[in-house]
């Protein structure tokens, strides 16, 4: 027999189910549960394009150590989805635990002989505690999570709090569910544990890992972010996985930017007829003065690319948030990828270069968001946000959200009426102050002075149309100098040594962080030492190719086939890519700490093994 | 051409409006497209409403797509900021303007190319949202800029300059403007002045989305025999359904008219529209009545002018959005952020 699992505060659960079920609320309360003990976890919701029928799971990583990216493997299977029994089952990691609906006998080859069974006939108990269906449905899950509680040790009261919390005023459903909960736990003391049943080797204990850490999801930072970041027009159209970007935005505008006494908005929310006309919007908000986003996903910044090259063109700030998903085409809508880094980078035809920036986290969302504002507005030019599903739709344990109460936005450069009347000169587009960024007036400042006409159409520094190839070259250098100031203004990578001194770098951004982080860890411990540098931006700052230059060989890690920023790292700044090994994680789900270990390993072994003399051998 | 700069200097003489300004003030660049181009008739009767109601010249913003049509915008209102977007997508960037600033004046230009083919969703849209502007559409059912291509408003039968006969159903503006909800609909002749000025006039002071399908012969590509957009055809086929005879900020001065002939409609800046009816019945403020006959006088050929439908009470899409009377980007910190208080506070929500 195998050995059990026997694990305190570090182990994955993985809850299978139906969607349309009710089971989310249920897995939920589960993880949050966990986090109330004071134990870190990370909840990852697998879903599909769908509202009810079909496959869906939550995966829970409970980690003390604060390890909040996936670890890989499952050490307990809740399978509560006869669909998809089979590759449950098949997933548990040997030793671990199967915990099911034994309402219904299986047969024993449905069953691994390396793996603890924890039969619960839920669907007998809730047939014969309720009347209603709908009761037996919803309770099925709670009694579940009651089970669960007591073979892991999680204290009853933590739930039941959790319970008073959600069911405030509703004292009805309070007290069912708590009924329904210790009906689970009752049922699992006297069946399910030691000495009558096989018991879980998986137990909660508590501590206090979790600090003043908020559990939070990206797309409502991200929202709240542009709140503060002082946005009042939000164009969008909907798209899993960003319309709860625009949702959670409505939801706290109408929070903090409705006038009590007179009911006025100072926001304007407006639920376009597509993605083009988003962004269209965006784009006259922009050149009018406000500050303005639009949150999509890939097939909405392909139809937006025109627009894109407009603003970049034209000079106009516009913020664009891409919850990245699963492409090409349709893709996997409900899966996550970072594979829009060149289509935004270089979205538009022609000569273009977008601003792009990485949150590792809902932390870093909110505060990117605010930032991308500010940037759009000094730069005026395209800024977006790139997160994914894995940020924006899952909820992450975050550092508290920070702001400054003297915190200003940053408006750029918009020349006053006064300034006008001054008789400051006006040239829409002439590099005055050498970091290739213009002066820009705002329609009805000035009765005579500083109008201008707005074009995608060349023109010379003063906006006037203009055909000429010197008038062109200038204009598109002085976006290349722009750029180069954006690379100064960007959020700078963060840059992490090893404990030893290495030949050997790793390149990683976004979501791949808290995976990342594990990684790191585990692979210090097998001697196998790694700088490591998040990217958070690009333009790159000069950092990135100076920590390229320190390291004969720099991995780059990231969630697309095509080593997306790889070919971004290459083409900017000219490197060898036989110096960037690519390490690509793109099944949509999110990246593992194991599947980095392995891939690092792998390749440092084969470096290693090389023949002596050559290149490759050389710079292991 | 357009560096050919126009003389600086004004005839000390020259009639200043209410807010000091003179005609001259209200025009732009000279024009670049072809000799006799109806378009440049809609500009003068752009710069000859804007002068004659007293507006600002830097208080009008002014928008277009691509195409003949969307060039204009540089041939008029030169003290007023200009954008021209991308083809067919004025309506988005005009919106997003307007939901930034909602105390300019936006004006919209496009062409039967620009507005009935790539950008028919747009036009669509913006009319149901009620977005307050001036929506004009230089319609001449052909595509200029790129020689002489049908466009979607062209008559089935019609025929291009080749003699090709046009196979498809055009695209009526004006009844999709009706159905879709646009509260001041009107249709005009660019070779009536007479006619367009006042019905931009109403536009301009109209409280919601207006709009104005305006037929504009292509003398070069679409004012043949055979073209049912020609000068000729249009001029024998026009058939107006009112005149607005005036719009006057003083009601007051208005002499009572007789029953039945006139109706006068109050604008939201005070002004009043008055209407005299050329045909007996026809009520401008009845959508459903103007849609038919619409179709009726279509069906027999006819190209019904005027302004053929006004709702005087409209409201625009900031009413429906409860924006704030300050325009959103006059709005700083104090006033759009909620600050590190209810940050912690919205932070100990989350634990």
């Amino acid at each position: 027999m195998t050995q059990r699992v026997e694990a305190v505060n570090d182990f994955v659960v993985k809850f299978a189910n139906v969607n349309g079920s009710g089971s989310a609320s249920a897995n939920e309360l589960f993880a949050k549960a966990i986090l109330r003990m004071g134990v870190p976890v990370s909840p990852r919701n697998i879903f599909p394009s769908n509202i009810q029928g079909l496959p869906t799971w939550y995966e829970v990583r409970v980690s003390e150590a604060g390890w909040l990216g996936r670890r890989g493997g499952v050490d307990l299977m809740v399978a509560m989805n006869p669909q998809t029994w089979k590759q449950d089952v098949a997933e548990v990691e040997p030793g671990g635990y199967l915990f099911y609906d034994s309402t219904r006998p299986l047969p024993e080859s449905a069953f691994r002989k390396d793996i603890t069974v924890i039969g619960m006939p839920v669907t007998a108990i809730c047939n014969a505690t309720y009347e209603d269906s709908r009761q037996r449905q919803l309770f099925k899950n709670i009694m579940v999570l009651g089970a669960l509680s007591a073979l892991m040790d999680i204290d009853a009261s933590v739930i039941e709090k959790l319970f008073s919390d959600q069911y405030r005023g509703k004292e009805k459903l309070l007290e069912s569910n708590v009924r329904a909960l210790h009906a689970g736990r009752e049922f699992a003391r006297d069946h399910l544990s030691p000495p009558r049943g096989p018991g879980l080797g998986l137990r909660v204990r508590r501590a206090e890992a979790v600090g003043d850490r908020i559990f939070v999801d990206g797309n409502s930072a991200a929202a709240l972010g542009c709140v503060y970041g002082g946005a009042t027009v939000c164009a969008w159209y909907p798209i899993t996985p960003s319309s709860s970007v625009a949702e959670a935005f409505q939801k706290y505008c109408e929070k903090f930017r409705v006038n009590p006494e007179t009911g006025e908005h100072r926001y304007a929310i407006v639920q376009a007829e597509d993605e083009i006309a988003s962004i269209g919007m965006v784009t006259g908000a922009g050149w009018n003065g406000a500050r303005a986003f639009t949150a999509t996903s890939g097939p909405g910044v392909s139809l937006m690319t025109e627009f894109i090259g407009l603003a970049y063109f034209a000079e106009i700030p516009v913020t664009i948030i891409n919850v990245q998903r699963g492409g090409p085409s349709t893709g996997m809508p409900t899966r996550t990828q970072q594979a829009d880094i060149l289509a935004c980078a270089y979205a538009s035809h022609g000569d273009t270069k977008h601003v792009l920036l990485f949150p590792q986290d809902p932390a870093e969302c909110f505060d990117f968001a605010a930032t991308s504002l500010d940037l759009a507005d000094r730069l005026q030019t395209p800024v977006f946000l790139m997160t994914d599903l894995d940020i924006g739709m899952n909820q992450r344990l975050a550092q508290p959200l920070a702001w400054s109460d003297e915190r200003r936005y940053d408006r750029g450069k918009v020349m006053t009426a006064d300034e006008l009347e001054a008789g400051k000169e006006f040239a829409r587009y002439k590099d005055v102050d050498g970091d290739g960024i213009p002066w820009r007036t705002l329609p009805g400042t000035h009765a005579s002075k500083g109008a201008y006409f707005t074009r995608g159409t060349t023109r010379d520094p003063y906006a006037r149309y203009s055909e000429a190839g010197a008038d062109y070259i200038y204009n598109v250098q002085r976006l290349l100098k722009k750029f180069a100031t954006a690379a100064t203004l960007v959020p700078a990578p963060v840059v992490r040594n090893a404990e030893q001194k290495t030949r050997l770098g790793v390149l990683y951004f976004g979501s791949t962080a808290p995976a990342m982080d594990e990684a790191l860890h585990t692979l210090a411990g097998q001697h196998v030492h790694l700088d490591a540098m998040r990217l958070r931006a690009f333009p790159f700052p000069a950092s990135v190719a100076e920590f390229i230059a320190a390291h004969e060989q720099v991995f780059v890690v990231e969630q697309n086939r095509d080593g997306q920023m790889r070919r971004l790292l290459v083409d900017e700044l000219e490197i060898d890519p036989k110096r960037l090994p690519p390490v690509l994680h793109y099944d949509g789900t999110p990246i593992t700490a194991r599947f980095i270990t392995q891939a690092i390993t792998e390749r440092v072994l084969a470096l290693a093994v090389s023949p002596k003399g050559t290149t490759q051998g050389e710079r292991a | 051409m357009t560096y050919i700069t126009k003389p600086k200097l004004h005839h000390p003489s020259l009639e200043r409006n209410a807010v000091g300004y003179t005609r001259r003030d209200y025009e732009g660049k000279v024009s670049t497209l072809c000799a006799g181009c109806g378009h440049d008739s809609v500009s003068a009767a752009i710069v000859q409403a804007a002068w004659e109601l007293d507006i600002a010249p830097h208080r009008v913003a002014k928008l277009s797509g691509i195409g003949c049509s969307s060039k204009t915008p540089d041939y008029f209102l030169g003290a007023s900021h200009g954008f021209n977007t991308v083809h067919g997508r004025m309506p988005s960037v005009l919106t997003g303007a307007n939901l930034a600033n909602r105390e300019l004046l936006y004006l919209g230009v496009s062409g039967d190319g620009d507005s009935a083919s790539i950008g028919l969703g747009q036009f669509a849209h913006s009319m149901r949202r009620g977005v307050r502007m001036v929506y004009i559409v230089e319609n001449n059912g052909v595509y200029g800029l790129t020689k002489g291509q049908f466009s979607a408003t062209a008559d089935r039968g019609s025929t291009s300059k080749k003699g090709v006969p046009n196979p498809d159903a055009p695209v009526d503006m004006v009844a999709m403007a009706l159905q879709l909800g646009a509260t001041y609909v009107a249709r005009s002749f660019s070779g009536d002045k007479a006619q367009m000025v006042p019905l931009i006039k109403g536009a301009i002071t109209h409280g919601g989305a207006a709009f104005i399908d305006i037929i504009s012969p292509c003398v070069t590509f679409n004012n043949h025999l055979g073209s049912t957009r020609s000068y000729d055809y249009v001029r024998e086929h026009n058939e107006a359904v009112s005149r607005i005879d005036f719009i006057d900020p003083a009601p007051e001065q208005i002499a009572e008219p007789a029953p039945g002939e006139s109706i006068d409609l109050p604008q939201p800046d005070g002004s009043t529209l008055r209407l005299r009816k050329l045909h007996a019945g026809y009520d401008p403020t009845d959508r459903a009545r103007a849609m038919e006959y619409l179709m009726a006088q279509q069906a027999k050929g006819e190209i019904v002018s005027g302004l053929l439908y006004v709702d005087p009470d409209a409201g625009d899409l900031h009413q429906a959005l409860k924006t704030s009377a300050r325009p959103l980007n006059a709005l700083g910190e104090a006033e759009l952020c909620p600050g590190t208080a209810a940050l912690a506070k919205l932070n100990a929500g989350l634990r």
